[in-house]
């Protein structure tokens, strides 16, 4: 097993070579740069750009960039700085006097980490796969059981509905019923730090893997109660409560938690709009703000950040496995 | 020996999408205490939906047991409560399954499963129910049977399953075991085997036995009767030997002349039976048998035959005399 999992964890350097290499490419090819302004704005004179360009070494060809993010280069004053292999994602082209990673991980000052943009993401994030997990599993399980009744019937339809309707219209929908109708909550929260504000951006932000995790449920529980083992349990005398937490539960939760490593990295993704839409002081409001602005070592490093998390995300659905199907075993 | 098992008129239809399946058509019979009862069919014939009924073990919906009896030790399974017949499953009446791959909660230990009943209906703890099931394995003939109690069932081969399951039905030393095709998904050697093994035990442990099986070959060897069923009806019950020597109902006449046979001399022809099994979308009002028989005559097609005895112990359902070849 511990061979397995650092196996797995070197396999993460080439894969974030490649999400860097085609995030570098691509950041590139887009149009406009760093120093761009409204045209209507006052632009940043020619010689001040230089001057930046030099000192950032946007004025080095792509291949020398990329390299001196990556491994590291001399800059003008001839010493090395060393780039991503030394854990350093480099300085913020557009937030003056700040690195990538404070602007990512570090609080304000005697706040703890969760209050940093990592911190909010994290929050919002971890309430919104709860969310999805603790309604999605029951109503799935229950669905199941029975099944062809209205229950499922509309549970299976409010289900079908979150997994096709992207979460920023229902968002939308949200806002104007319980804010603008209902006044429940308010549209922009005055602070983060009263817990009811995250109220709406989580749950319409775990709506969809819900959703998912619901139906995926429902489906599996389903197949699961036609096994031959089932009917084993049942002429055991066993009674039906048991039936289903003994015998179908953990059978059933097997494919359910493939798609929780893709739904954690729905989560992270989708959060960009949903943060972006309600103001919320997290990592994927400041990746759209980095993204329009060509804040190149802003995205670069957000990315490879998400990379990562994605990445840790499936290695911990792989190693849940063993735990849940004993048939599983990880080659070492 | 007085019987343990009676049972009366049993009806099961399945709702489906395309109309009603008339799956069992009033099946009726008799197990007495510590006797081996064959049941022979060919698929889809009723054989393990009758067992199954009887134990209410069908999925309901879509089944449904709509008339008969079924008596153990003078108490109707049919109509008791489900606290009441969970007590009977699985402590004195217990089930041997066909494929003992699938028949196992693949993420449960052996030991788990084995010990299910005995903690159930012998109110053991966890302690005493793993030493229990330990003593099932060992008499079941698995080596070294406490330190398989951890395994899962993919660590166990085939037969090895098979034998697990056994153990299993055993642990609460039930009156009546129900082996429905237990050796259908295993290879003849292992067959013999598992044959074997219940034989051994059945004389050792003294339960009845209902053993479900198309192979008429193993019933030969194992049944003191056996009941031919077709289209969710008995249509033949005999003592074995009886069935064997004087088969009196055209299918099992048909069923029998399919069968090689060790002792031939000449280099006979296996017959076939013509024709499918009918679907049974209504309850036939005349012989299922008849459009694949061919002793059938008129009434065959107005009148359904009930069972009536023709020998001692000896009960066909069939207008016709096979031995003469005339109407009864």
């Amino acid at each position: 097993m511990a061979t397995y999992i650092i196996r797995r964890l070197f396999w993460l350097i080439p894969v974030l070579l490649v999400v860097s290499g085609v995030t570098f490419t691509l950041m590139h090819m887009a149009p406009g740069g760093p120093w761009d302004r409204d045209p209507s704005a006052r632009q940043v004179d020619p010689n001040t750009q230089r001057m930046l360009n030099d000192y950032y070494g946007l004025d080095k060809p792509l291949w020398r960039q990329y390299m001196a993010y990556v491994i590291g280069d001399t800059n003008s004053k001839g010493e090395f700085i060393c780039g991503v292999v030394c854990g350093n994602l480099g300085p913020s082209y557009r937030m003056r006097g700040l690195t990538v990673q404070q602007i990512l991980f570090k609080p304000p000052s005697g706040k703890t980490i969760w209050e940093s943009r990592f911190g909010y993401s994290m929050r919002l994030g971890f309430m919104a796969l709860s969310f999805a997990i603790l309604v999605g599993l029951p109503v799935g399980i229950i669905s199941a059981l029975k099944q062809n009744t209205v229950f499922d019937y509309v549970s299976l339809l409010i289900a079908t509905i979150g997994v096709s309707v992207p979460n920023f219209v229902i968002a939308i929908i949200f806002i104007v019923i319980f804010s603008s109708w209902l006044h429940w909550v308010p549209i922009v929260p005055r602070s983060w730090a009263d817990t009811t504000a995250w109220l709406m951006p989580g749950l319409i932000l775990g709506f969809g893997t819900l959703s998912r995790i619901a139906r995926l449920t429902r489906a599996s529980m389903l197949e699961v109660m036609r096994q031959d083992y089932v009917r084993t349990a049942r002429a055991k005398g066993l009674a039906e409560r048991l039936v289903i937490v003994r015998h179908m539960l953990r059978n059933s939760l097997i494919p359910v938690v493939t798609v929780l490593g893709p739904a954690l990295a729905f989560l992270v993704t989708g959060s960009f709009i949903i943060e972006q839409m309600f103001g919320f002081p997290g990592m994927g409001r400041q990746y759209v703000t980095a993204i329009s602005q060509r804040d190149y070592s802003m995205i670069m490093g957000t990315t490879l950040f998400f990379a990562i998390l994605v990445a840790l995300a499936n290695l911990t659905v792989d190693i849940v496995y063993v735990f849940l199907d004993p048939r599983i075993r990880l080659n070492d | 020996m007085a019987n343990i098992l009676t049972v009366e008129g049993l009806e099961t239809q399945f709702k489906t999408q395309d109309g009603t399946v008339h799956a069992v058509n009033g099946v009726s019979f008799v197990l007495k205490e510590g006797e081996t009862l064959g049941i022979v069919g060919e698929s889809g014939c009723g054989k393990s939906v009758t067992m199954m009924s009887m134990m209410r073990l069908i999925p309901m919906p879509p089944g449904k047991v709509v008339a008969g009896l079924a008596l153990f030790q003078g108490r109707d399974l049919l109509s008791m409560s489900d606290a009441e017949v969970r007590s009977v499953r699985g402590s004195q009446i217990t089930f041997i399954f066909q494929d003992p791959m699938t028949s196992f909660n693949p993420v449960l230990t052996i030991g788990r499963q084995l010990a299910e009943p005995a903690e159930i209906h012998l109110n053991m703890t966890k302690k005493q129910a793993y030493d229990r099931a330990a003593e099932m394995l060992a008499l079941v003939g698995i080596p070294k049977p406490k330190d398989r109690l951890d395994d899962f069932p993919h660590q166990f081969s085939g037969g090895m399953r098979q034998r697990a399951m056994i153990a299993m039905s055993l642990v609460c030393t039930p009156q009546i075991l129900i082996a429905d095709e237990p050796t259908t998904a295993l290879d003849v050697t292992i067959q013999a085997q598992i044959v074997e093994l219940v034989k051994g035990l059945r004389d050792k442990l003294g339960m009845a036995i209902i053993w479900i099986t198309h192979d008429l070959g193993i019933i030969a060897g194992l049944a003191d009767r056996v009941g031919v069923m077709y289209a969710g009806y008995i249509i033949e019950e005999a003592a074995v030997k009886d069935l064997y020597r004087e088969p009196a109902h055209p299918y099992t006449i048909g069923l029998l002349g399919s069968l090689p046979r060790l002792d031939e001399t000449s280099n006979r022809r296996l017959t076939s039976i013509d024709g499918l099994p009918p679907v049974l979308m209504a309850k036939p009002t005349y012989c299922p048998f008849a459009p694949r028989c061919r002793y059938a005559y008129e009434r065959c097609w107005k009148e359904n035959p009930a069972l009536v005895t023709i020998d001692t112990n000896h009960r066909t359902a069939c207008w016709i005399d096979t031995k003469t070849g005339r109407p009864r």
